[in-house]
C-alpha cells in the first residue's frame, strides 16, 4: 500500500484562540451518531459556530476572510478528551491538513497521524506571531516543513516546530497508516501471543 | 533480558513488544480488545474496505452503552439514528465472530464496566478500546489505553497497534483518608494538583496506603480519570484484593489455570526498587470533598472553598481560562461553591456506576429526599450491577428519596442518548468530564463530584457539603 510522502503541507492559516480545547468542543458528542465518518466536516465546532437557533456566532472558522485556510494554529493541550478519532476526521473533512499548537493531547495526535494529518508543536510566542502575521494577511502561505521541523511563511520567515521523530518519520517516509507493517508482523505477533501467554 | 527492577509498564511493554517498525515505533500486542457501537462501525468499514478479516476474533469483547436509552430499552428505538448504530453492531459482531454482551445478554453495560465484572481485564496484559476512559482496567495491572478507530481497525486486523513507549510517574498517596472523603476526591485532587494536560507522556501508577486500602471499585474510580490528567493509561499494582476480585468470573482463569495465573500476574507487579521518571506524594489528610467549578476537570477545589478570582491568576493563559470558564458556568469570581443551586443531579458513569457507588450514596439517602425542582437520575453502570443494586433493595431507597432509578447506559454522562440537560440547567454529576456542551445542552453546565456529594447536592437543591448534610460526623 503506497502512501503518499508527506514532507510538507502549505496553506492558509485560521487562528483558534484558547487551551484545552476538547475533542468534545471539536465535534459534539451527538453528531458522532453514524456510522461513516462521511458528513462530518460539517459539524465541526459546531457549538461554538453556531447558536442554538442555527445563526452564526462569529468563529474565525466562519470568518470569509479565512475560508480558504487549510492550517489549524491553537493553544496548548489541543485535542484532548475523548479519544474519538471523529474529531480529526471532522477537522480533515472541512478541509484542515495540519494543525499547529502549543501542546497535543496524546490520543489526538496520533489519531491524526494515521490520517497523514501533521500536528506541529510551536512555542506560544511564535504561535502568536504567526496568528498576527494571518490577521494582517489571511491570504499568507504558510507551509509546515516536516523534514526540517520549522514552519516557514511570508517572504523568508520562519519559526521552529517539533513534531515528534516516530510521527515525521511516518509522514516523510509515507508510512503513516501503519496497516501494512502491521500485517507483515504477523508471524512475530503469533509468537508473541506465545510468549507472552495467551 | 535485563536484570534491573522494572516497573509493571515496562514489564508488560516488553511482553507484548512484537518488533519495532521502520519510524522507531513499538508493534504492540494488545491481549484484549473492547469494542462499543460508537468508534467500532468505521473500523469494520475500513477492514471490508481493506478486504480484510478480524485476525482473532476471540479476543475482542463488544457491548452497547453510549447511545441506549435508560428509561425504555424496547427495541427499535425512538431514534432511528441509535437503531442503526446498535444493528450495525449486532450485525459486525455476527459477521467476525465477536463474543458480544446486548442487551438481552443481562450482562451489558458502559464497555468499563463489564470488562472487570467479565473477568476479561486481566493483569499483566494490555487492554485496548476505542474509549478514552480505558485507563479504567489499569486497576487490576493492565496497561490499558483509549485509541482512536484507525487503531481500532489495526487491532481487529493484526491484535497489534503502533505505539511509542511512555514515562511512569508514580503516584503515592499515604496516611488516612478524612470521614466523607472518596476515591472520587482522591482523583479530582491529584488532576487539580498536576492539571488537566500534567501527564502528557505519562503511564500514571497508583500506590501508596490509600491505594492499597482502596477496594477494586474505588482503584477503578481512581485509574478511570488518569486521561482527565492527560495521562493515557493510569494503573494498580495487582494484589490479593485483585485476585480476589477476579476469581471466579466468567472469563477469569478456572481450576488448575487459577493459580498460575496468579503466580504470572504476581510477577507483573512492580519491582520495589525500580526507577520512576517521577514520583509525586500525596497527604491523604489534605483531601477534602472536592468538586469542579469550570470547564475542564481540572478547574476543581474543595467544598468549602470558593470559585477563583481571575485577578489571582499567575499568568495571563490562566487569566483567559479562568474568565471562559466563570462566563460559562454563569458564576461570579470568588462565591462560594457552597450553595450553588442545582437542577439535575446526576450517579452513574464508568467513574462512578458500580456496586459500591450506589450502596454508598443509598446508605446516607435513606430517610432524606430529593429538593424540590430537581431531577435526579441513578444510572447502573451494567445490568449486572442494576441487578445487585435490585436485589439489595437499593433502588428502592433511590425511588422513595426521589431519584429515578434507570436501566444500564452511559446516560447523563454524554450527550448521545435521550438523558440531557436542558438550556443551562445546573449537574451535580458523579461523571468524569464537565467539558462545554458535555451533558448535552451547548450552555448545560456540569459540576463533577463523588456520587454521596451528588446525594447531597439532590437533597440540599445546591451544591453542599455531605459531612453536612447527612451529619456524617455523628456516624
Ligand atoms: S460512562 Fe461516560 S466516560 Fe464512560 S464510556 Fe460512557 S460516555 Fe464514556
Amino acid at each position: 500500500m503506497a502512501l503518499e510522502k508527506i514532507t510538507q503541507v502549505s496553506g492558509q492559516g485560521v487562528y483558534v484562540p484558547g487551551s484545552d480545547i476538547d475533542t468534545d468542543r471539536i465535534i459534539p458528542a451527538r453528531f458522532m451518531k453514524c456510522v461513516t465518518f462521511d458528513g462530518l466536516g460539517e459539524y465541526l465546532f459546531y457549538d461554538v459556530r453556531y447558536n442554538e437557533d442555527g445563526s452564526k456566532k462569529g468563529h474565525p472558522l466562519d470568518e470569509p476572510r479565512f475560508s480558504a485556510a487549510s492550517i489549524l494554529l491553537s493553544g496548548e493541550n489541543f485535542g484532548c478528551g475523548s479519544s474519538r478519532e471523529h474529531a480529526p476526521q471532522a477537522l480533515n473533512r472541512f478541509g484542515i491538513k495540519a494543525v499547529i499548537a502549543q501542546s497535543f493531547a496524546e490520543i489526538f495526535f496520533g489519531n491524526c497521524t494515521t490520517l497523514g494529518m501533521p500536528c506541529a508543536i510551536a512555542s506560544s510566542d511564535d504561535i502568536k506571531t504567526l496568528a498576527a502575521a494571518i490577521d494582517a494577511d489571511p491570504g499568507l502561505e504558510i507551509t509546515i516543513d516536516v523534514e526540517n521541523s520549522q514552519i516557514n511563511y511570508g517572504d523568508g520567515q520562519s519559526i521552529a516546530a517539533s513534531i515528534p521523530n516516530t510521527a515525521s518519520d511516518a509522514l516523510i517516509s509515507g508510512r503513516w497508516d501503519p496497516i501494512a507493517e502491521l500485517i507483515e508482523g504477523a508471524d512475530k505477533t503469533a509468537a508473541t501471543m506465545t510468549t507472552a501467554g495467551y | 533480558m535485563s536484570q534491573t527492577a522494572q516497573s509493571l509498564y515496562e514489564k508488560v511493554w516488553n511482553a507484548h513488544t512484537v518488533r519495532t517498525l521502520s519510524n522507531g515505533q513499538t508493534q504492540l500486542l494488545i491481549g484484549t480488545h473492547l469494542i462499543h457501537e460508537v468508534t467500532s462501525p468505521q473500523a469494520f468499514g475500513m477492514l471490508r474496505d481493506l478486504n480484510l478479516k478480524v485476525k482473532y476474533p476471540e479476543r475482542t469483547f463488544a457491548t452497547v452503552d453510549h447511545i441506549v436509552p435508560t428509561d425504555n430499552q424496547q427495541m427499535p428505538f425512538a431514534d432511528p439514528l441509535a437503531e442503526a448504530m446498535i444493528k450495525e453492531l449486532d450485525n459486525n459482531a455476527k459477521e467476525f465472530g465477536i463474543t458480544y454482551f446486548d442487551l438481552p445478554s443481562g450482562k451489558q453495560g458502559v464497555v468499563h464496566v463489564v470488562g472487570p465484572e467479565e473477568g476479561i481485564t486481566q493483569p499483566g496484559t494490555t487492554i485496548a478500546c476505542g474509549d478514552s476512559h480505558t485507563a479504567t482496567h489499569g486497576a487490576f495491572g493492565a496497561i490499558a489505553f483509549g485509541i482512536g478507530t484507525t487503531q481500532v481497525r489495526d487491532v481487529l486486523a493484526t491484535q497489534t497497534m503502533a505505539m511509542e513507549k511512555m514515562k511512569v510517574r508514580r503516584i503515592n498517596v499515604d496516611g488516612d483518608l478524612p470521614v466523607g472523603v472518596y476515591a472520587k476526591d482522591v482523583i479530582l485532587h491529584i488532576i487539580k494538583l498536576l492539571g488537566a494536560k500534567g501527564g502528557i507522556g505519562y503511564a500514571y501508577e497508583y500506590g501508596g496506603s490509600v491505594i492499597d486500602a482502596f477496594s477494586m471499585e474505588e482503584r477503578m474510580t481512581v485509574c478511570n480519570m488518569s486521561i482527565e490528567g492527560g495521562a493515557r493509561c493510569g494503573y494498580v499494582n495487582p494484589d490479593e484484593k485483585t485476585f480476589a476480585y477476579l476469581k471466579g468470573r466468567p472469563y477469569s482463569p478456572q481450576d488448575n489455570d487459577w493459580d498460575t495465573a496468579v503466580e504470572r500476574w504476581q510477577s507483573f507487579a512492580s519491582d520495589a526498587d525500580c526507577q520512576y521518571d517521577d514520583v509525586i506524594n500525596i497527604k491523604a489528610e489534605d483531601i477534602a470533598p472536592s468538586v469542579t467549578w469550570g470547564i475542564s476537570p481540572d478547574q476543581g477545589v474543595f467544598i468549602n472553598e470558593c470559585v477563583p478570582d481571575p485577578t489571582d491568576a499567575e499568568s495571563d493563559a490562566q487569566k483567559v481560562s479562568i474568565e471562559d470558564a466563570l462566563e460559562y458556568m454563569k458564576l461570579e469570581a470568588g462565591t462560594p461553591v457552597k450553595g450553588i443551586p442545582v437542577n439535575v443531579a446526576f450517579i452513574g458513569s464508568c467513574t462512578n456506576g458500580r456496586l459500591s457507588d450506589f450502596q454508598e450514596a443509598a446508605k446516607f439517602l435513606k430517610g432524606h429526599h430529593v429538593a424540590e425542582g430537581v431531577k435526579a437520575i441513578a444510572v447502573p453502570g451494567s445490568q449486572i450491577v442494576a441487578k445487585q443494586c435490585e436485589d439489595e433493595g437499593l433502588h428502592l431507597i433511590f425511588e422513595e428519596a426521589g431519584f429515578q432509578w434507570r436501566k444500564a447506559g452511559c446516560s447523563m454522562c454524554l450527550a448521545m442518548n435521550p438523558d440531557k440537560l436542558q438550556g443551562d440547567q445546573l449537574c451535580a454529576s458523579s461523571s468524569n468530564r464537565n467539558f462545554k456542551g458535555r451533558q448535552g445542552s451547548i450552555t448545560g453546565r456540569t459540576i463533577l463530584m463523588s456520587p454521596v456529594m451528588v446525594a447531597a447536592a439532590a437533597v440540599a437543591g445546591e451544591i453542599a457539603d455531605a459531612r453536612e448534610v447527612f451529619s456524617m460526623n455523628a456516624n
